[in-house]
């Protein structure tokens, strides 16, 4: 089995905003686009114009509907990809140290060429993170744009993951979780960033912002009311007020 | 095993190159960075210095790669060789298939022009397409506004010179509060997407209308769930509140708008209803201090909207008196309109109270001094931070034009157009409707049409009549029955030319545009239409020719297929003269290139165009010895001038490449935006980026950058005189009549002030019978038809349920995995049905055209999309239900001729389980045969 470095010095992910994400899926063939061009095997998709297309993608979308008790029903998008956990178990699980977690920054990848694909990582994630492509039977899942974000023939501002920077909304941020004065981390602090499933104890490095509260009831003394109190009860006092408004204009 | 890990290169090569040039991926125009590897196209992403996205680029922009290799591609041109229909084709050469176009065509020219009908969709060409159909002489030509979002953008150009998406957008950077009607999961793309998120950076609160919460609603912070096609009835309840509590802008009112003009109000005069104007025809408003009318536009006037004017016996009284009395009715309160709405009053008054409260306690002012067209200096710009956005779901009903009417009327009693905070128009917007073109019809056979063919009307001189009061057009667009139909109706084509009504047509030339499928209401009747044939056994549309890029439905019912060439194999340019891309603050367009070569016989459409001008011998194409004016569509965007210094690109002209919007031709141009990453942009000074329509500094400026020939300044038209014109006519006054059948619909539909009347098919039909609405809506990551033949974006939409509220889903007893028939007045389709709780309780709905035709798209015949996948169009007719008066009653907008989509009424009852929907059609032979079994993008 393979292990984990004691400690990482960055702690390098993405956080989530669950508030502007819009579910438009750029996040997902931004991806798809970049790293079946780039590390490793590329992203084959199996009957791709047939009865049932499907591919490998590093990162997926997800929608639920959510219904509180007072309120009308909302629709959460919900982007997922590998959450580069602290206590990775697709690491530990891994018979032959393919899957790693990088020592200087955290970000948990699979050296393909070690791969058997014998799916065990897969199996051992509980979000689902990792697919195995089915062209090269080699285990794929995020690898943080890793080929990016260091990448010295790319202007400095496209140093960041394929995600990041084609989200039209701002949804999603990438940074060092590490470092307590980083945007990811500030944004955690200020918004309430939460772990997916905390009680699994895998320490995700990548946070999720929550939704703020929706559809907040009319107070039963609305504070705004005064505001449309009418200027007159007839046609001939609304005249009169209009008279005097313009006077004063 | 101890902790290892292996050596990684972290800074391979990227690409050999980057090319840069615009998305065609859906209709937004964004700018890609198209990386390249060994001659082939890598990776695309967006471009960072693009005015429209920034750098971001959605889903279908980055799944382009899959659009330039899918298998659907067409590869050659196509003559039809099987009964039309059966996609039975064999591939000729380019000669002979300009050949058989124009040999037809050119004898249609010189005798009867108007039996060629040249109709387009979703392309972005349309001041050449225009040009060249205007040449050719024929009335019948238009794009797809009409069945798309015409009520929009006429209603937009009527009231206020200028509508949203292309002609304007929110102050992301300052707006407070933004509300977004009917807006679907796009248009415009992108820049929805970043002004939303730069919203919720800032803590902006947004309200989201819509029956349906998804996409934009889903992270609005209120979500106001209306039941379709009564957005205009809430708006009015908002616009009472306001004006009630005097919560109005009477300063911007007073200055900006027709709100103080003086209006004929005695009803027995032939001018009732018109505005009082001087002998110059000057609009006139009552002088606070003279107590006298003069002009609107004299400097240091003082209008008084409390007073009225009478001379000779008749009485005028200000536009606002009469738009306060209209709308302090007690039938537009909250609680009058609650329950059509599905909003409670007490919502609709607090969300009154929001704007009240935003536009007026939390103004903001920018500190720059400007002057207004009257000459009167202002120390700053002052703003009301409100801003709204809407599109088809609003305007694709029966009572659209009105409603997108009231909501500018709206936005303009908040003093919230053109001021910081609020709505900005982007050049060459704003643009009032006189400086619009006129309608033209006029056939002359051998030459050319009088005029362009659309516009805004002013009243009735300018409908597209035939003498003895007929229809010009084939579509009926500028008729009695939808006199400001600005866009055409192209929904309306095939119908009338197979009824051959108003007469019979010989060539449908179409273009991009899936009429055989997703693209018109009532599609198994079109079907049928495009193949019946008549007692000689003749099609009765006896010639048709497409020109697609892909094997769409539509193909199989062409008698000659012109194959297009995909977006990052041609020239294109997005041009101010078309649909611009402009900012806010700035203008600017943009160049498609060719970034690869076609590896097919295939042509971009827009330079075969130019080819057949050229063979047609039409004005604008050939020179005075007939010889081609312009080798290709790159060669035109160059060196063709519309006036003088002005042509389709406006950056990088004159000699040096340094003239902006005017200057001579320059031949380095198309390498200048290459250079500059395939657009230009021009920024507008500082004191001219508010108050566009009345500010001097940026009326200069646009005469300077050509987008004026001369200023004009102008009011907004709270008030619309050109549609008191119609009503008059209607009233059986003035020389060109309406016939007696259609007087009562124009004197109910064409009120001068926004009006709210319930979505026509609602009236026609028994709602008990048909109790519930029934929508779509296109999903992000796919446009219209062009998606599916995407292997990425299929892989995310490849399924489209029909969406069932909670209400309907208890009432019809549904459990999951069920089918239902769906039943309209019109037809019936079953379906797989999906519970959806975040819609409105009398709602179902899908998305928009993933419902395939087996044959078509390459695809295989068990693709999902052809069998579980289904149209809501069979539910649609073009037609109104009959009214037992022997009249086609077009199911369209009686302002505009809008396809009213979203007006359809269903009903939907549980069905036995089945495995694919109804109706199906038969299999079409591909003509490109099908995509491989799997795919590895990027292989090494």
């Amino acid at each position: 089995m393979t292990s984990l470095p004691t400690e990482t010095a960055k702690k390098l992910g993405l956080v989530i905003d669950l508030d502007t994400c819009v579910g438009c899926h750029a996040c997902v063939v931004a991806c798809k686009g970049w790293n079946t061009q780039g590390y490793g095997a590329p992203l084959s998709d199996q009957d791709p114009y047939g009865e049932s297309p499907s591919g490998t993608f590093l990162n997926r979308v997800h929608s639920f509907e959510v219904k509180p008790a007072e309120a009308p029903a909302q629709l959460v998008h919900f982007p997922k990809s590998c959450l580069h956990c602290d206590d990775a178990p697709c690491v530990t699980v891994c018979p032959t140290g393919a899957s790693y977690k990088r020592a200087e920054d955290g970000i948990v990848l699979v050296n393909e060429d070690a791969c058997i694909g014998c799916g065990l990582c897969a199996w051992a994630c509980p979000y689902g993170a990792r697919e195995m492509d089915q062209a090269e039977g080699v285990m794929k899942k995020c690898t943080l744009c890793v080929d990016r974000i260091y990448n010295e023939n790319l202007p400095e501002v496209d140093r960041e993951p394929a995600c990041v920077r084609t989200c039209p909304s701002g949804a999603r941020h990438f940074g060092d979780f590490a470092d307590e004065t980083s945007n990811v981390s500030k944004l955690v602090a200020e918004r309430g960033g939460f772990d997916l499933m905390p009680e699994l104890g895998t320490k995700p490095v990548n946070k999720y912002l929550p939704p703020r509260p929706k559809d907040q009831a009319v107070e039963e003394f609305d504070i705004l009311a005064p505001l449309l109190e009418p200027v007159a009860t007839d046609a001939g006092g609304f005249l009169g007020w209009l008279d005097k408004a313009l006077e004063r204009i | 095993m101890k902790h290892t890990q292996p050596q990684l290169d972290t800074s391979p090569e990227v690409s050999d190159e980057i090319r840069k040039t615009t998305c065609y991926m859906c209709a937004c125009r964004c700018g890609i960075n198209v990386h390249m590897k060994s001659g082939k196209v890598s990776y695309i992403e967006g471009n960072r210095d693009h005015p429209v996205n920034k750098g971001v680029l959605c889903a279908k922009g980055s799944a382009g790669i899959m659009q330039i290799n899918a298998p659907s591609r067409l590869k050659a041109p196509l003559k039809r060789v099987g009964p039309r229909g059966s996609g039975a084709f064999e591939e000729i050469s380019w000669d002979e298939a300009l050949e058989m176009a124009t040999s037809r065509m050119s004898h249609l020219r010189e005798t009867a022009p108007e039996k060629l009908a040249f109709f387009t969709g979703r392309d972005q060409s349309q001041s050449l397409t225009s040009f060249f159909a205007q040449g050719f002489g024929t009335p019948n030509y238009a794009a797809h506004g009409g069945f798309c979002s015409v009520n929009m953008a006429a209603a937009g150009i009527y009231t206020m010179g200028g509508a949203f998406w292309e002609f304007g957008q929110p102050d992301w950077d300052r707006t407070k509060l933004f509300m977004i009607f009917g807006v679907a999961e796009d248009h415009d793309s992108n820049p929805i997407k970043m002004g939303l998120g730069k919203l919720k950076e800032r803590g902006a609160k947004i309200i989201g209308v819509n029956p349906i919460r998804s996409g934009y609603n889903a992270i609005a912070d209120e979500w106001v769930g209306i039941t379709p096609g009564t957005d205009g009835l809430f708006i009015l309840a908002l616009i009472h509140c306001l004006i009630k509590a005097g919560k109005v802008d009477l300063e911007y009112l007073n200055r900006y708008t027709n709100s103080p003009v003086l209006v004929n109000c005695d009803e027995t005069h032939p001018e009732h209803g018109l505005f009082l104007r001087d002998d110059d025809g000057k609009m006139q408003v009552l002088d606070r201090t003279s107590g006298k009318p003069v002009p609107f536009d004299g400097k240091g006037v003082k209008p008084d909207m409390a007073g009225t004017y009478r001379n000779a016996g008749v009485t005028y009284r200000p536009v606002f008196q009469l738009l306060a009395e209209k709308y302090l009715g007690e039938e537009n309160s909250p609680e009058a309109v609650a329950d059509r709405c599905g909003i409670s009053a007490e919502r609709i008054r607090h969300i009154a109270s929001e704007l009240a409260f935003t536009a007026f306690e939390e103004e903001i002012t920018i500190d720059q001094p400007w002057t207004d067209f009257r000459g009167e200096k202002h120390d700053k710009m002052i703003g009301r931070p409100v801003s709204f956005h809407a599109m088809r779901g609003i305007s694709a009903h029966s009572n659209g034009f009105q409603t997108c009417r009231a909501l500018h009327m709206l936005q303009i009693l908040l003093g919230s157009v053109e001021v910081p905070g609020g709505f900005r128009f982007k050049p060459p917007y704003p643009k009032p409707p006189e400086a619009h073109p006129k309608p033209h019809c006029k056939v002359t056979p051998g030459a050319a049409l009088d005029g362009p063919h659309l516009g805004y009307p002013m009243g009735p001189e300018h409908l597209a009549l035939r003498e003895d009061g007929s229809a010009a057009r084939i579509d009926k667009a500028f008729t009695w029955e939808n006199p400001m139909s600005a866009h055409g109706m192209m929904h309306m084509v095939i119908s009338n030319a197979h009824a051959g009504d108003p007469y019979k047509i010989d060539t449908l030339f179409l273009y991009m545009a899936n009429m055989a499928w997703n693209s018109s209401m009532n599609t198994k009747a079109v079907m049928e239409m495009l193949t019946d044939k008549d007692e000689n056994g003749e099609y009765v549309i006896p010639n048709i020719i497409y020109s697609d890029a892909y094997s769409s439905e539509m193909v199989a019912y062409a008698d000659l297929v012109l194959p297009d060439t995909t977006y990052l194999e041609r020239h294109d340019c997005i041009s101010l003269l078309d649909r611009p891309i402009s900012e806010a603050e700035a203008m600017s367009d943009s160049i498609r290139w060719p970034v690869i070569e076609p590896d097919r016989d295939v042509r971009g459409f827009q330079s075969v165009v130019i080819d057949l001008g050229a063979r047609l011998g039409l004005p604008g194409f050939v020179d005075d010895n007939g010889d081609a004016l312009y080798k290709d569509y790159a060669d035109y965007m160059v060196n063709h001038q519309r006036r003088p210094g002005v042509g389709p690109l406006a950056g990088f002209r004159g000699k040096d490449g340094q003239g902006k919007g005017r200057g001579e031709v320059n031949p380095g141009q198309l390498d200048a935006y290459i250079e500059n990453g395939g657009f230009w942009v021009d920024h507008i000074p500082t004191e001219a980026q508010f108050f566009k329509p009345w500010n001097a500094a940026y009326q200069d400026w646009a005469v300077e950058r050509g987008i004026y020939d001369s200023i004009q300044p102008y009011v907004f038209n709270l008030y619309s005189e050109p549609m008191q014109k119609f009503r008059l006519a209607a009233e059986g006054r003035g020389k060109i009549q309406p016939p007696d059948h259609l007087r009562e619909q124009v004197k109910a539909t064409m009120d001068p002030l926004p009006i709210w009347y319930p979505p026509f098919e609602g009236t026609r039909v028994n709602e008990a019978e048909y109790p519930y609405h029934a929508l779509t809506q296109r999903p992000m990551a796919m446009y219209h038809s062009w998606g599916t033949q995407n292997a990425w974006l299929r892989q995310i939409h490849g399924r489209n349920p029909l969406y069932v509220s909670a209400e309907i889903w208890k009432e019809q007893g549904f459990k999951e995995g069920d089918w239902a028939k769906v039943s309209s007045a019109h037809g019936e389709i079953t379906v797989p049905v999906l519970l959806m709780e975040a819609l409105n309780g009398k709602t179902v709905w899908t998305w928009n055209a993933i419902g395939k035709r087996k044959g078509a798209w390459a695809l295989d015949e068990k693709a999902p999309e052809a069998n579980e996948g289904f149209l809501l169009n069979h539910l649609i007719h073009e037609l109104l239900p009959p009214k037992g008066d022997g009249l086609r009653w077009s199911n369209s907008d009686p302002v505009t001729g809008q396809a009213a989509w979203f007006d359809l009424r269903v009903n939907v009852t549980r069905t036995d389980a089945i495995t694919a929907s109804e109706p199906s059609f038969g299999t079409i032979k591909s003509p490109i045969g099908q995509g491989p079994n799997e795919i590895k993008v990027g292989a090494k």
